[in-house]
């Protein structure tokens, strides 16, 4: 038996790669059934961003909660939301995670500790404040961890949120998933300082730097800040430095991109590709086991999608439910 | 028990007995307690005009000052209130809403249906609202209007203190996300409150006056102009009907067209800016559903279509006055021409 030299035991490296696997997948998919017109609306897809929700979320239970972006669906994955509620959600089916209510901007799983995708840039780290408040209250050790990208990081929401949890000392962590773009707009262009690791010090936070691409360096990093957070030691901020592998929604021609960048990124910076390049030159795992969690996630997928285009859509009826608890 | 005390101390009131009942409740706000961190007094100020006096010494931790920052801890009361608890945030002036609004209606009032029914969000944001004070453009708003147009709101606004506390404690236990106005010229007015805790349900509209020739419905502080309209009318032999709404989402539609229905006129006043506010609501629905009841024009009164000025000159004339209410109320008993050409 090989030596593993990783801090996770098998288990959970094959467990990464699934979640990993399955939110490639997932999207993947979408992308290919949205160009095909079967999806209503829009969708943001987190495809090349995997290893940051996965590295975050495993540190996780469902008593921590998240907030989470327009481009939410690793995020939801990750977290434990149910994949054929997801999809069932995107395609507007009245068996989706929202009942159809919300689609891919708002797929939302209180249960499992995930309060919502939010179309809203930035408006997620307020509610985070109040969720990691209402854990501080009740004492059950439980954090909150918001996501950002590098747009919506100059939004006062979020500066004025790494403020609030600063000074009511909250067990927050403020997530920038920069993947150099807001929308179209360079993040070098549109940020005006170098690194995040400012900001974070100007609100007295610690803060970290990753390559969002490592697994397990998000992983290690994030693990040290939530602990801290848990353990009463206060907000921090990480940023994962990321690549994204398709346009800001789908639909986007990206002509704001670089010749060539995307293929070189995927051949060069794909974190699901250099996780299982980590794990099986090890020898930890072999590519065998790997390619029967490819296979089983194509299925699970594929039955997702199967579901989902089987299933009711909402009826008339449903339009007025839901408004209020009661009125 | 009953005893009169002020709007101001009936709210005081209502929080302190609903933080008693629930430990879930919490309160937020800048300078609720007042002088947090700073070198004087704890509590020193209990609220900007001291409606949070005292809470602090009873409920300590549980009210908690904020920075300057209504973004943020606006929104973080959504978020508990998502994740379990039942906060009751102040916005000091609801003018300020413009710095939180995004929370409020992008956010807490949709998570329940834009979430398939899953959620809900028992918050309250309360805040000062209206005219009179001369405090001016950005201190002095009735921005009612803005939060009833959106579905997954509630929307209160007292005008007095037995209605203040029983609707305040309604909106603590209530689930959906509340608005609570409170006019901050009404917070020194005395009336009969019990010292027991009692909620007053919502969507009931209070007639606070009989009278079979004119409906007259308003809320908040115009409530009381319409009242003095009425007693002036009285002396010329006039018996209007005043309904306070008390709640404006949910809103008493029932009250409004039965009276309606009886009198055949009806005038609305309203501290709102005139372009879509509730009087042109009001308006809009009793002519749909009670035309044939009608036996003159609705009469609309507000305030022109400007922002609030600061003179004190200005801001009288800018207030709906009760004088102003009387005469929209002739205007509805004054024979229209078309009766005059019949006869």
């Amino acid at each position: 038996m090989t030596d593993n030299p990783y801090p996770l035991d098998k288990a959970d490296l094959l467990q990464a790669y699934r979640t990993m696997r399955t939110i490639r997948e997932f999207e993947e998919r979408l992308h290919i059934d949205f160009a095909k017109g079967d999806i209503p609306g829009f969708v943001h897809l987190y495809a090349g961003e995997e290893a940051c929700a996965t590295g975050i979320m495993m540190h996780l239970n469902d008593n921590d909660r998240i907030a989470s972006t327009h481009r939410g669906h690793g995020h939801c994955i990750a977290k434990g939301v149910d994949v054929h509620e997801m999809m069932a959600e995107i395609y507007g089916r009245s068996t989706g995670a929202c009942r159809g209510k919300g689609g891919s901007m708002h797929i939302a799983d209180l249960s499992k500790g995930m309060m919502g995708a939010n179309g809203i840039l930035g408006a997620g780290a307020p509610l985070i404040c109040g969720a990691a408040l209402a854990a501080k209250f009740r004492g059950d050790g439980g954090v909150g961890i918001t996501f950002v990208g590098d747009g919506a990081s100059n939004q006062g929401t979020f500066l004025e949120s790494m403020n609030l949890a600063a000074v009511w000392n909250l067990p927050v962590v403020f997530v920038v998933e920069n993947n150099g773009y807001a929308e179209s707009t360079a993040m070098e262009w549109a940020v005006s300082c170098d690194s995040y690791i400012d900001r974070a010090t100007g609100f007295g936070l610690p803060g970290v730097t990753v390559d969002g691409t490592d697994f397990f360096a998000v992983h290690e990093a994030a693990g040290e800040i939530i602990r801290r957070a848990r353990e009463g030691g206060g907000p921090a901020l990480l940023e994962c430095n990321m690549v994204r592998f398709y346009g800001h929604f789908e639909g986007d021609a990206q002509t704001y991109r670089a010749k060539g960048e995307v293929e070189s990124l995927r051949a060069n910076r794909d974190c699901i590709k250099l996780l299982a390049q980590r794990l099986t030159e090890t020898g930890i795992v072999a590519p065998a086991e790997l390619e029967t969690i490819d296979r089983e996630v194509n299925a699970l997928i594929e039955d997702a999608v199967r579901c989902a285009k089987a299933a009711p859509l909402p009826v008339a009826a449903d339009l007025l439910k839901d408004v209020y608890v009661a009125y | 028990m009953s005893r009169k005390i002020s709007m101001k101390t009936a709210i005081n009131e209502a929080l302190d007995l609903e933080m008693r009942r629930d430990p879930t409740v919490i309160l937020m706000g800048e300078d609720i307690v007042g002088g947090t961190g700073a070198p004087g007094e704890d509590d020193a100020w209990g609220g900007v005009l001291g409606v949070t006096k005292g809470l602090f010494a009873k409920h300590g931790d549980r009210l908690l000052d904020t920075p300057l920052s209504e973004s943020a801890y606006i929104g973080a009361a959504i978020g508990a209130a998502a994740c379990g608890m039942r906060p009751v945030a102040e916005l000091m002036f609801m003018d300020f809403m413009g710095v939180c609004f995004d929370q409020i209606f992008n956010q807490a009032a949709k998570f329940r249906y834009m979430f398939g029914g899953k959620a809900e969000t028992p918050v309250v944001i309360r805040g000062m609202v209206g005219a009179g004070f001369r405090a001016a453009a950005q201190h002095s708003q009735m921005l009612t209007p803005l939060f009833t147009h959106i579905p997954g709101l509630k929307v209160v606004c007292p005008s007095n203190a037995y209605d203040a506390k029983g609707l305040l404690i309604q909106s603590i236990r209530d689930n959906d996300p509340v608005i609570f106005c409170e006019h901050k010229n009404l917070y020194g007015h005395e009336t009969e409150v019990p010292a027991e805790s009692y909620a007053i349900p919502f969507g009931e509209a209070n007639v606070l006056r009989d009278g079979d020739h004119v409906t007259i419905v308003s809320y908040g502080l115009t409530v009381h102009r319409a009242m003095e309209a009425a007693d002036a009318l009285a002396r010329d032999k006039v018996e209007a009907e005043v309904i306070d709404l008390r709640t404006l989402s949910p809103i008493d539609w029932d009250t409004i067209i039965d009276s309606v229905e009886r009198t055949g006129r009806l005038v609305v006043v309203d501290e709102a800016h005139p372009r879509c506010n509730l009087a042109t609501d009001i308006s809009a629905f009793v002519a749909q559903n009670a035309f044939g009841a009608l036996k003159a024009g609705i009469q609309m009164v507000t305030p022109p279509h400007t922002p609030v000025p600061f003179s004190p000159s200005l801001e009288d004339l800018y207030i709906p006055s009760a004088e102003a209410v009387a005469a929209a109320v002739r205007r509805t008993m004054a024979p229209s021409p078309r009766s005059t050409l019949a006869a």
